[in-house]
């Protein structure tokens, strides 16, 4: 097998990191196929690929943590020291001192029963000889390093009663304990919030600046390594196709998966009218690749020669490196020219005349002063109510007709507990559903299904939105039964072709299906009693991003040409940006800003949506350098505690920069969601206009 | 949460006045205390029969709501009422309690140790010989009723005294009547004793226990926060044993108190067959002696035994356990 | 109103139906039969059948007959596992006993499976007043010492009325499954399918029948093997008391503890009765737990 290495461009100084040849199968499959790479000191390498690209488990592989049965070959250099095959004495004198390590999930990654401030001192005391008062009072100047408010008091507190972000500075301080000189980090933003990512960043960027580490940054998201990375390696089915600087690796790529890739990220800074570009297919599995270049199957430039061999990563241009055999073709910097790959569906059809101005079409959905909530209970085994949670507080919009609104905000806000209280269709705690036209709080339950009959769900995760039971013709059908109609199976042959899958699949299971596919058939079932309004529930948060935009631009596409309407909701405001001709952003159960979606993308009015937004990451390196990003303080108050006035003043950067006669305003007053500009409206006293894009 | 354990509590007691009325009066349904008298010989008359019976609140010819009242009101008082034969009630349970007591403990801590650590043990080396071997023997030990184990027991230990010619191993009761030597032999003589019936408790709990604690041991063993411990530079052995093990022992332990409670009345074929009088043999004796107040006392005190049990379980989880502990 | 373009409704040709994927039975069944475990499991749980329901056909004694000029004999051609105290061929009774035990286990495990999912599934999807009576009822239960109930109304049972004690068993059997059900159920309201069933118009007793039970079923055939084996010991340890299947109705369990006090001098009189009770419980057990791994692929045990 050919391999290649992404070698540093700057010169003259050791790596402290190389990786060559790395190989991992697990019995017979092999997961990572030939990665290599070397990062020097205060280098940043981003290492991107999907899922499933074997990224994860060759960064285990390199810190040694692969469970006994992987079997692992290569070379890996630490200081030019062999690792892979040193005893384990010899490791674990590494592990957490030279080299450590960061992980995704930070909850599941701290041991339950230990306090935080314990796993800190122990981190400390493996590495160092120093007492167990020292090795404690080194954990609460760890916390205060990574931004940890009150951190002797935090110290003492357990993982659970953390917040993600809290928990992931945590992971931070426990990895930079020793002042490592390189550190590991697999996507150690993807559980968390936007807005909390971007603080976590910082946070990352810090420790860098604090320990002088060298970081292997492993992730999905295009934009975070836009923002971060010095260089990148994109990995695809378990070996590198492509290195280089991240400007290079971006905006002169050469290999076609990564165009692909590029090509598919929904992008803040790209509207409805800009169609996404999805990559045909899916990934292969690391059981059955094809015979050549694994990326021959989906390639939109594949020659014949593609499938007989799998090209090296070779390099072609000085620090750059694809494997490609028509890299040298691909010279020129440029986005991808979009007839040069076919399109599944493009967003925008010509044959569909443009939409009646919004005040002339009818209202499908209005919400009015929504409001539910919910107790907050307390303990596992002593079960008592100790507050109430204020999940929706009073929210109101509406959609019309042929309108998708996209309901954005990040976890917690009320966004699913108000789509969900919508499609009850029962009458809600305060405020008011009326569904095309018809009150839900006066509906019988024979009215109930006819308005049932008029309003469909689309699912976050296909795989659990689909019953593993039921065959795709029943799990389509189920909704034509339900309503009474007898002969489905011309109708079901016909919504999956409409959705873009083989009618002959109907027989088939939903574990048959890939995550994109499955989504699919969860379109087609939404679509089976052609309904007026769909709900969509974070439908592409579940997919990874060549398979997102294909799906993206299906409902794009859907509700152009049949005229529908969706409240689609969802906590990606790219993907939103995408589909959505009006935007709502929530806040703590209530709207913070509302409007057309180039208004709200284009001129934010509420400091919430702009640091929002600011905080969501380019996918283009030059744009993502130059932004300014607002940095909120702290984490989401609870929602059974909301503060007082407006919601957002604990961790506004308006509110800090008012007067106090100002902030008097702020503490007392909520604000209600005010028409600032057309039907563009922003609950903020003091709202004004700011570019953040 | 004083709240939430009062109703707890108090759920808890209708629970147990609920099941011990049942239980009486399916009992005084069933049973027939006065054939334990007719059946004497000589045969007494008919009226001193009536009036024993009477006497202890058993007879059959005063109706049933009558009898279930006058045991109602005597138990609310404290007192469980009389045997078939005039003994208190209270005064036999608590005597049988502690026989049980000293049964139960000691095997039911020898399983519950050597079962968490062979369990611990082939979890580590999940597929390695040690776990190939514990699960057949498990399954195999599991497939043993302990009615089939405690007989197989005493078979073969009659044949080892047999055989060696000395008494290595006592088969029934507690302790040698009439014993004497001083407290060195009282000792020996009680763990002859003792030894049978607590291996047959222990072997099959340690099949359980060690089935149980592999699978929280898998569990947990391949957790992010077991990497994260051998991240730091732990030692594998040392993250197991300090972050794996720990978390794995709690419902290993939970569990532990659940056993010991439903033991407290459950273990009468150990108890009947290696001649202990505890509480479980005197379940069936009660009921064989026609005992309908000894019947209705066992139950509320197995009732009792189990939900003190169970409320002991939660109780050990929330210590042991952050995640569930009331804050 | 919307209608959808015309070429999207173009009857499709494309015959449904072709490349069906193999039934999950059939995968399931694979999956059982290719572990060793399960193979023996299931080669002992027929064996045992074979023994319990043919081996008496074919056999010369029944299970009633007496042969007064053989007391007390060990196995012999004529007596294939010997006889006893009273002339009883100890393979008779042992075959009857096993019937006995294989067919009250089968049909407690069914019966009580049945009422654990069914209280189960309907506490755990409609919460509320339902599922704490439901609940309550089922703590009932367990607190009840079940095999004092159980003996006390063993005089109920004389007479061959065996049936009343396989409801009596299955009564006590079914309130930890049901537990367990409950809470999968709640588990199973909050995923999406059923979410999106709810929100299309399906009716909850439709969605319980359709959606949730399917996807418990897994649980509920392994706990039902389980459960076989609990009922098993139960009435055995029953019988061995004389609170169980009552004479002439012969049972392991009271075989068993006549064997015991005479297997010293002749073993023949413990050793079948109770060997053939462990080798079934064996059997079930392991065909109960490869059935785990079969139904479960993601579980453990099956890497």
């Amino acid at each position: 097998m050919t391999t290649g290495t992404a070698t540093g461009t700057a010169t003259g100084t050791a790596p402290v990191l190389e990786v060559r040849d790395l190989e991992v199968r697990f019995g017979d499959v092999p997961v990572v196929r030939g990665v290599g790479y070397t990062v020097e000191p205060g280098e940043v390498l981003g290492v991107v690929g999907e899922s499933g690209a074997g990224k994860s488990v060759a960064s285990l592989a390199v810190m040694g943590l692969l469970p006994r049965h992987a079997k692992v070959s290569g070379s890996v250099l630490l200081h030019g020291r062999e690792l892979l095959g040193a005893p384990e004495k010899e490791l674990a004198a590494v592990r957490g001192d030279t080299m450590s390590m960061i992980f995704q999930d930070p909850l599941s990654a701290l041991t339950p029963v230990y306090r935080v401030g314990d796993q800190l001192a122990e981190a400390v005391r493996v590495h160092q000889r120093v007492s167990r008062e020292r090795a404690a009072e080194r954990a609460v100047e760890l916390l205060d390093l990574v931004g940890i408010p009150n951190p002797r008091q935090r110290a003492r507190a357990f993982p659970h009663e953390f917040s993600g972000g809290m928990r992931q500075r945590a992971m931070i301080a426990m990895a930079i304990a020793n002042d490592p000189d390189v550190i590991i980090c697999d996507e150690p933003t993807t559980a968390l919030d936007v807005t909390i990512q971007a603080q976590v960043l910082e946070v990352l960027k810090s420790a860098r600046r604090e320990t002088g580490a060298a970081i292997v940054l492993i992730t999905h998201d295009l934009g975070v390594v836009a923002g971060i990375a010095d260089r990148v390696l994109v990995m695809y089915a378990g070996r590198g196709v492509e290195a280089g600087t991240v400007r290079d690796v971006y905006h002169r790529s050469r290999m076609p998966y990564t165009i692909g890739l590029l090509g598919s990220v929904p992008r803040l800074d790209a509207g409805r009218d800009v169609p996404l570009v999805p990559i045909d297919g899916s990934p292969p599995s690391a059981a059955a690749l094809p015979p050549g270049c694994p990326f021959e199957p989906r390639c939109p430039m594949a020659i014949p020669a593609c499938a007989r061999a799998e090209p090296p990563l070779a390099e072609v241009a000085p620090g750059h490196s694809a494997a490609c055999v028509r890299s040298g073709e691909i010279g020129e910097p440029r986005p991808v020219p979009p007839e040069d790959v076919p399109t599944a569906a493009a967003g925008a059809y010509p044959g569909v005349p443009p939409p009646r101005p919004r005040e002339g079409r009818a209202v499908v959905l209005e919400v009015d002063g929504l409001v539910k909530h919910h107790p907050l209970t307390k303990g596992a085994v002593f079960r008592r109510r100790v507050g109430t949670v204020h999940a929706v507080d009073g929210v109101s919009f509406d959609i019309r007709e042929g309108e998708t609104l996209g309901l954005v905000g990040e976890s917690g806000c009320g966004k699913t507990t108000a789509l969900m209280e919508i499609l009850e269709l029962a009458r809600p705690e305060r405020g008011r559903v009326v569904v095309f036209g018809r009150d839900t709080a006066a509906l019988t339950p024979h009215d109930r299904l006819a308005v049932r009959r008029h309003l469909q769900v689309v699912f976050q995760d296909p795989l659990a939105s689909l019953d593993p039971r039921m065959t795709v013709h029943d799990i389509v059908g189920e909704p034509l039964v339900t309503h009474g109609y007898t002969d489905t199976g011309p109708r079901v042959r016909r919504l999956l072709r409409l959705v873009g899958l083989e009618p002959a699949h109907a027989a088939r299971y939903p574990q048959d299906f890939s995550g994109g596919q499955r989504q699919r058939i969860a379109v087609a079932r939404a679509l089976a009693l052609e309904p007026k309004l769909i709900v969509l529930d974070e439908p592409v948060s579940a997919l990874d991003v060549s398979i997102q935009a294909g799906v993206i631009n299906l409902l794009a596409g859907l509700a152009d040409r049949l005229g529908l309407s969706y409240l689609f909701v969802a906590h990606d405001l790219a993907v939103v940006r995408h589909i959505a001709h009006r935007v709502a952003v929530m806040y703590l159960g209530r709207i913070a800003e509302i409007g057309g979606a180039d208004q709200v993308y284009g001129a934010p009015m509420h400091p919430y949506t702009q640091a929002l937004l600011s905080a969501v990451p380019i996918p283009d390196p030059d744009k993502e350098r130059r932004r300014r990003r607002i940095l909120l303080d702290g984490d989401l108050p609870s929602p059974a505690d909301p503060p007082s006035g407006c919601r957002f003043r604990t961790r506004c950067p308006k509110f800090k920069v008012l007067t106090d006669a100002q902030r008097v305003r702020c503490v007392e007053e909520e604000p209600a969601v005010r028409p600032l500009e057309g039907d563009h409206g922003a609950s903020c006293h003091y709202a004004e206009k700011l570019g953040v894009v | 949460m004083a709240g939430f354990l009062l109703r707890r509590l108090v759920n808890y007691a209708v629970l147990i006045a609920v099941a011990t009325s049942l239980a009486y009066i399916l009992a005084a349904l069933a049973l027939d205390p006065r054939s334990n008298y007719e059946g004497r010989s000589p045969r007494p008359p008919a009226a001193v029969i009536d009036a024993q019976l009477s006497l202890y609140n058993l007879n059959d010819h005063t109706p049933l709501i009558q009898r279930y009242l006058r045991w109602a009101g005597d138990v609310a008082r404290g007192d469980l009422g009389r045997t078939w034969n005039g003994d208190r009630v209270d005064a036999e349970l608590r005597r049988r309690l502690g026989v049980t007591a000293r049964l139960i403990l000691l095997g039911l801590v020898i399983g519950g140790v050597a079962g968490v650590l062979i369990g611990a043990l082939a979890a580590v080396r999940q597929y390695g010989w040690f776990d190939r071997l514990s699960t057949v023997t498990a399954f195999l030990v599991l497939a043993i009723p302990t009615v089939v184990l405690a007989n197989m027991l005493i078979i073969a230990a009659v044949w080892l005294n047999d055989h060696l010619g000395v008494q290595v191993f006592l088969v029934s009761g507690e302790e040698t009547p009439g014993l004497e030597g001083g407290v060195g032999a009282d000792v020996l003589d009680r763990v002859k004793h003792l030894a049978l019936p607590t291996l047959s408790l222990a072997v099959g709990q340690i099949a359980v226990y060690s089935r149980y604690q592999r699978n929280m041991m898998l569990d947990v063993m391949d957790a992010d926060f077991v990497r994260t411990a051998m991240a730091k530079g732990l030692r594998r052995r040392t993250a197991l044993v300090k972050h794996a093990l720990r978390t794995a022992l709690i419902p290993a332990v939970t569990y532990f108190a659940f056993t010991f409670g439903s033991l407290l009345v459950g273990a009468t074929i150990t108890e009947s067959v290696f001649g202990w009088h505890g509480m479980g043999e005197e379940l069936v004796a009660s009921i064989r002696s026609n005992d309908v107040n000894m019947v209705a006392a066992i139950s509320c005190f197995a009732a009792l035994a189990v939900l003190t049990a169970s409320l002991a379980s939660d109780v050990l989880q929330a210590v042991l356990d952050p995640r569930v502990r009331v804050g | 109103m919307m209608t959808l373009p015309e070429e999207e409704f173009a009857e499709v040709a494309a015959d449904v139906g072709h490349g069906r994927v193999p039934s999950r039975t059939r995968v399931v069944a694979g999956r059982f039969f290719a572990t060793g475990q399960g193979r023996l499991g299931f080669a002992l749980l027929a064996l045992m059948f074979l023994l319990a329901f043919a081996g008496p056909l074919l056999y010369p004694w029944s299970y009633t007959e007496m042969d007064f000029s053989a007391f007390m004999q060990p196995p012999s051609p004529a007596h294939w596992f010997g006889t006893l105290q009273t002339g009883s061929d100890v393979f008779a009774v042992t075959m009857r006993g096993a019937q006995k035990s294989l067919i009250v286990g089968l049909l407690v495990a069914v019966v009580s499976t049945g009422v654990a999912a069914a209280v189960g599934s309907v506490a755990g999807y409609f919460l509320g007043w339902t599922d704490r009576t439901l609940m309550w009822v089922a703590d009932l239960l367990l607190v009840l010492p079940a095999f004092l109930i159980l003996a006390i109304m063993s005089p109920l049972l004389a007479g061959g009325r065996w049936l009343l004690f396989v409801i009596m068993l299955a009564l006590f059997l079914w309130m930890v499954t049901s537990k367990i059900v409950r809470g999968m159920t709640k588990a199973i309201k909050e995923r999406e399918y059923v979410k999106a069933a709810r929100f299309m118009g399906v009716p909850p007793a439709k969605i319980i029948y359709r959606h949730v039970i399917p996807n418990l079923a897994s649980l509920l055939v392994v706990d039902a093997t389980l459960n076989v084996s609990a009922a098993i010991l139960t009435e055995t340890t029953l019988s061995y008391f004389g609170f169980g299947i009552q004479p002439p109705d012969v049972s392991l369990g009271g075989l068993i503890a006549d064997g015991s006090r005479t297997a010293l001098y002749a073993p023949w009189t413990f050793w079948f009765a109770a060997g053939g009770l462990v080798v079934t419980i064996l059997a079930v057990n392991l065909v109960g737990d490869s059935l785990r791994d079969a139904l479960d692929p993601g579980g453990r045990g099956s890497a």
